[in-house]
């Protein structure tokens, strides 16, 4: 197809560069430099998509980031992208979008059934209609809604490209690149700021690319071009396009996101494609323009109707008419500028002014130019179903209420033109309360809240000489402020058109029994009915009929509606616009990849992954992982086609029946020096530390100060004032948080120091009878006896040269060693422990078996000590000393922490001997009760006990101690089972302890 | 993202402190005898003011010092940050 609405020249094109795309499966060309609309445009195409409730045909309404129509799906499979603005989309070789919210397709769309039913879908329809049966909401209404009004479809499958975060600091941030901010960023950057500036489109310049004016004795675009030059030779200016700055946060945090892939024809493979920046900026200056706002009138949305202000930059910056017989509609002097453009393209355009008359210089430019200008006259209706082919004009009445006459001409566009809006959503979002402005009849910013400053258009500054003046004025004194530099550059002369003040009027008023359908809101469907619906049914406050008809909650966060609907809003209510107020404008000011928001933290990459120095070890021997943390800890070690339990099991039984090493790294290990350092643990911890002897160890519990156990480990007197403790892996980190806490804040007079070792450190567990005798074979100059290690006795000792700490704790509840040696040293000492334990049959143990160890001897883990129990609940009431307060203790004496029938922990037994308890499942008195049925506890830890050979399960129950024997019931509801149990004591296996001595 | 000043390492962004609670609550002297009611104070009850508030914060991801911060809980502006000994 051939772009019959392309001009022969004219535009920043590259017109030697020709591109193909496919659009809704057939094949079109453009040019380099192109947006997806402009080429579509100048292809003819106007049918762009389908509106959100009642499908009707849209075509382009803007030119950039104001689009509410022009949404398409791009590409297919895992790269397919929802909700494409095709006015941002810039055009590239083998581009395929397609439209959207449409089916079949988009000239014939089922869904246009709504638009003649629109009787029975006005505002407030889903509120009202599905209310009722409750169920059917979710089950019924909600899916069909979603399949008939959803806009794009997301993408299946992981998305494929790779996103970058980056983080940037400036004095000055600059958002926009029109005059203003061209003006500010080269004021302060000359007086030695250092400044970043940002323009989401492609071309810098803003209206300098649209609009006939003159700054110096350049043309505006030259001016522009030669600016941005000069910046980006400036070794303390970040010039940036593509950069959209969405998101004003507290403390002048900016985000923009970079637009790096996805315009480059052949990218490189690790090109990003997008790149999130983080900038902290010490002044942000909002030049971020404004946007016109169409008129309403009958059927406004049809496509070929389009503000003035796009079709003006279709044909100045693409080349592209947006139609070749246009109406111009205008309630103010700007919709001009776009006539006079259409006339020297040699194209007569109409031009309707609801004005009386306007003397201003424009319009007597368009005057002598020969241009067909109606005052008093606007379009009535626009007819054509998928593309306006014909206006219903009228001359207005002098009240403005009705028509004088009605006359039917013939167009292929209609070009709206209703003033201004300032885009002023950043400066919304950084918290300044924005004011109305009689004179530019919009919202403007007030009183910043942080450091921010609003200039040139989106300050409401129309005029060029303004906005540059703001623009030097604010660059220069900004930077003076923060670099202490006097260098100022003049503010140079400039040339432009005069516009006079605009009409307020701006929608057509309906001929008698006519009932147009009048748009409001273009992309969430809404109407002028609407809006009176919902005021006649009481809605009041702004934020009220805002969400009543959606008014501005679409992705366009109504940039061309909102401040046509309130001034609606206003004209029912009889207030003033002031009166009404406005909604808030919230972040991202455009919709945001949720690939750029995660960056790199992606699949494996979502959060470190800690190793132990014996990994590759645990790897190469079929070691299967599990996370602890963010550790990866084998969870056990397959052999043949064994599976989790099996291989538990027979880890497990070695360790009771003769011996296994576990590689213990993860745990929490923090080391304690200074003086007062034994009273400090006397203080953490529940039990007593001041005598623990040098070489002993001893094991701790520590409460919140709500008495809630916090943690427990073990901990050792390595010299007088050196102590090492452990804490569990979960914990590790939270631990020494809440030790420099006191220490720091609480007791600063305590002399102590914390640091963790964790990383330090490698562990191994030894556990089993024969533990011994490998430890004397690992440590031949060692006297490993009980006498000189006793159980919870240290030592240090000469791994074949290497240093090593001797601990004699046990977890499994067997005669037990843990050895540590520095990290790099881990795998050393692993390599030489299984070597020398080899003649013993040594095996490794994982996290499962260890489990299995510690459930069945009823050690308590994180399992246990789930947040909700305090000491005593766990059996650990010896643990407390009566002799010292300790943190939490006061606690301890509370109402309910006494009551006599808490849940404690017990022990339990299925009474088949067979039938393994899954966890977390209810224990209760009567398995037939009615539901709910009471819950007398939970079953929070299973295993299959290796010493007695039948499932074994650890529970925190009610009254549980005085429990021991009854017959209860444990029921899991998620895996359907019913077991009946008994409750024995939590500690199954060797109730004595006397394996851990012997 | 709030950028807090450290008293020992200088403006650096929220994500690397964590937040430690209102600065104005003192623990109770160890081994003191202390009503339930002032118990509970101390464990439970805060206010919840608008306007400026003193609390503790972490350098967590930094120098691992606790500091105090005077904020606003309305607008986040922060007026003053100081050493845990040292006067907001
Ligand atoms: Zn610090």
């Amino acid at each position: 197809m051939s772009q019959n609405f392309r001009l022969d020249k004219g535009g920043y094109i590259n017109r030697n560069k020709k591109i193909s795309f496919k659009f809704n499966g057939k094949k079109y060309f453009g040019y380099q430099g192109d947006t997806l609309a402009s080429a579509l445009l100048a292809n003819g195409v106007h049918l762009i998509g389908r509106s959100f409730k009642y499908h009707r045909p849209r075509g382009f309404l803007g030119v950039s980031v104001e689009e509410p129509n022009g949404q398409v799906q791009l590409y297919s499979g895992a790269t397919t992208e929802p909700n494409a603005v095709a006015t941002t989309v810039e055009l590239v070789e083998g581009l395929v979008a397609k439209s959207q919210n449409c089916f079949p397709s988009v000239s014939f769309d089922f869904g246009a059934i709504n638009n003649l039913l629109h009787k029975f879908f006005p505002a407030g329809f889903y509120y009202k209609t599905f209310m009722w049966p409750k169920s059917f909401w979710y089950k019924i209404y909600e899916p069909i809604i979603r399949k008939a009004a959803g806009l794009g479809i997301a993408p299946l499958k992981p998305d494929p490209d790779r996103y970058e975060h980056k983080f940037e600091y400036c004095d000055i941030l600059v958002v926009g690149s029109g005059p203003s901010g061209l003006a500010s960023a080269l004021a302060a950057a000359k007086n030695g700021a250092s400044v970043i500036l940002a323009e989401d489109k492609p071309r810098f310049g803003g209206s300098l690319l649209t609009d006939e004016v003159t700054i110096g004795n350049k043309k505006g675009k030259d001016w522009a071009d030669e600016t941005i030059m000069e910046l980006k030779s400036m070794p303390n200016v970040i010039v940036k396009n593509r950069s959209q700055v969405f998101g004003y946060y507290d403390h002048n945090m900016m985000v923009m996101i970079e637009r790096t892939k996805d315009h480059i024809e052949n990218p490189d493979k690790f090109t990003p494609r997008q790149k999130l920046w983080y900038i902290r900026a010490k002044e942000v200056v909002v030049s971020t323009g404004s946007i016109e706002r169409p008129l309403v009138f009958g059927n406004n949305d049809r496509p070929g109707i389009i503000l003035a202000s796009a079709a003006k930059e279709y044909m100045k910056v693409y080349g592209t008419l947006v139609g070749k017989k246009p109406i111009i509609f205008t309630n103010n002097d700007s919709g001009y500028d776009t006539a006079i453009i259409f006339k020297k393209n040699g194209i007569d355009p109409l031009v309707l002014d609801v004005r009386l008359k306007s003397e201003s210089s424009v319009v007597k430019e368009a005057k002598d130019l020969g241009i067909k200008i109606r005052f008093s006259y606007g379009v009535v209706n626009a007819e054509g179903y998928k593309k306006v082919n014909s206006a219903l004009i009228g001359k207005l009445n002098t009240e403005k209420t009705g028509y004088e006459n009605l006359e039917k001409v013939s167009c292929d566009c209609i070009c709206v033109s209703g003033n201004w809006t300032p885009t002023v959503h950043l400066s919304s979002q950084s918290g300044n309360k924005l004011k109305f402005n009689e004179k530019v009849n919009a919202f403007v910013p007030n009183q910043p809240k942080q450091n921010e400053s609003t200039i040139g258009s989106a300050n409401g500054s129309f005029t060029l000489k303004k906005s540059l003046e703001e623009g030097f004025d604010k660059g220069f004194n900004l930077s003076k402020k923060i670099t202490g530099k006097d260098s100022k550059i003049s503010t140079p002369t400039s040339n432009e058109k005069n516009y006079e003040q605009q009409d307020k009027f701006w929608c057509m008023p309906l001929p008698k029994n006519k009932s147009y359908k009048r748009c409001v809101d273009f992309q969430n469907d809404v109407y002028v009915t609407d809006i009176e619906l919902a005021i006649r049914e009481g809605f009041r406050s702004i934020e009220h009929v805002k969400r009543y008809t959606t008014l501005g909650m679409a992705t366009d966060q109504g940039r061309t509606s909102n401040l046509n609907g309130l001034q609606l809003v206003s004209n029912i209510e009889k207030k003033i616009i002031p009166e009404v107020g406005h909604t808030t404008f919230r972040p991202p000011y455009t919709p945001v990849t949720i690939g750029a928001i995660v960056g790199r933290e992606v699949g494996k990459h979502y959060r470190p992954t800690r190793k132990s120095p014996i990994h590759a070890w645990h790897e190469k021997n079929n070691a299967v992982f599990v996370d602890a943390g963010l550790w990866l800890r084998p969870r056990y070690y397959k052999q043949g086609n064994e599976n989790l339990i099996e291989a538990a099991k027979r880890e497990a039984s070695n360790v009771r029946g003769n011996i296994g090493v576990c590689d213990v790294t993860s745990l929490g290990k923090i080391d304690i020096k200074g003086k007062d350092s034994a009273e400090f643990l006397n203080r953490v911890y529940t039990n007593a530390w001041m005598k623990l002897p040098v070489g002993k160890a001893r094991y701790g519990v520590m409460l919140r100060e709500d008495g809630i156990v916090f943690d427990d480990g073990t901990t050792t007197r390595i010299s007088e004032n050196h102590f090492h403790m452990t804490t569990t892996t979960a914990q590790a980190v939270n631990v020494l948080s809440h030790l420099e806490y006191y220490l720091q804040v609480v007791w600063p007079d305590l002399d102590v120091n914390v640091l963790s070792t964790t990383e330090q450190w490698a562990g191994a567990a030894l556990a089993g009878p024969n533990s011994r005798n490998l430890l004397e074979k690992l440590f031949p100059n060692m006297d490993v006896s009980n006498e000189s290690i006793p159980f919870m006795g240290f030592k240090e000792g000469d791994l074949s040269g290497v240093p090593a700490r001797i601990f004699r704790i046990s977890f499994s509840g067997e005669l037990a060693y843990e050895i540590n040696v520095e990290s790099g040293y881990g795998m050393f000492m692993w390599e030489k422990i299984m070597e020398q334990g080899k003649e013993m049959n040594i095996e490794p143990y994982g996290t499962e078996a260890l489990s299995t160890l510690r459930i069945e001897m009823g050690h308590v883990a994180g399992s246990e000590i789930d947040g909700r129990v305090i000491p005593s609940d766990l059996s650990l009431d010896g643990m407390l000393s009566k002799k010292k307060d300790f943190i939490g203790k006061r606690s301890l004496n509370r109402k309910a922490f006494i009551e006599p029938e808490r849940e404690k922990i017990v022990g339990v037994v299925p009474l088949d001997k067979k039938t393994m308890i899954p966890e977390g499942s209810h224990l209760v008195a009567d398995s037939n009760a009615s539901l709910p049925n009471p819950k007398l506890g939970h079953i929070s830890a299973s295993c299959w006990s290796v010493e007695y050979n039948n499932p074994f399960s650890l529970a925190i129950l009610i009254n549980g101690k005085k429990r021991k024997g009854e017959k209860l019931y444990a029921l899991s509801p998620l895996k359907n089972k019913v077991i009946p149990v008994e409750i024995v004591s939590s500690h199954y296996v060797d109730p004595k302890g006397e394996r851990v001595r012997s | 993202m709030l950028e807090i000043k450290c008293p020992y390492c200088g403006k650096r962004s929220q994500n690397e402190f964590s937040y430690g609670g209102d600065a104005s609550v003192k623990r109770p002297e160890l081994g003191k005898e202390i009503s339930d009611k002032d118990w509970d104070d101390f464990i439970y009850n805060r206010k919840n003011p608008r306007g400026k508030h003193s609390e503790f914060w972490h350098h967590i991801a930094g120098c691992r010092q606790w500091f105090k911060v005077l904020r606003s809980t309305a607008t986040h502006e922060i007026f003053k940050t100081a050493k845990i000994d040292e006067e907001l």
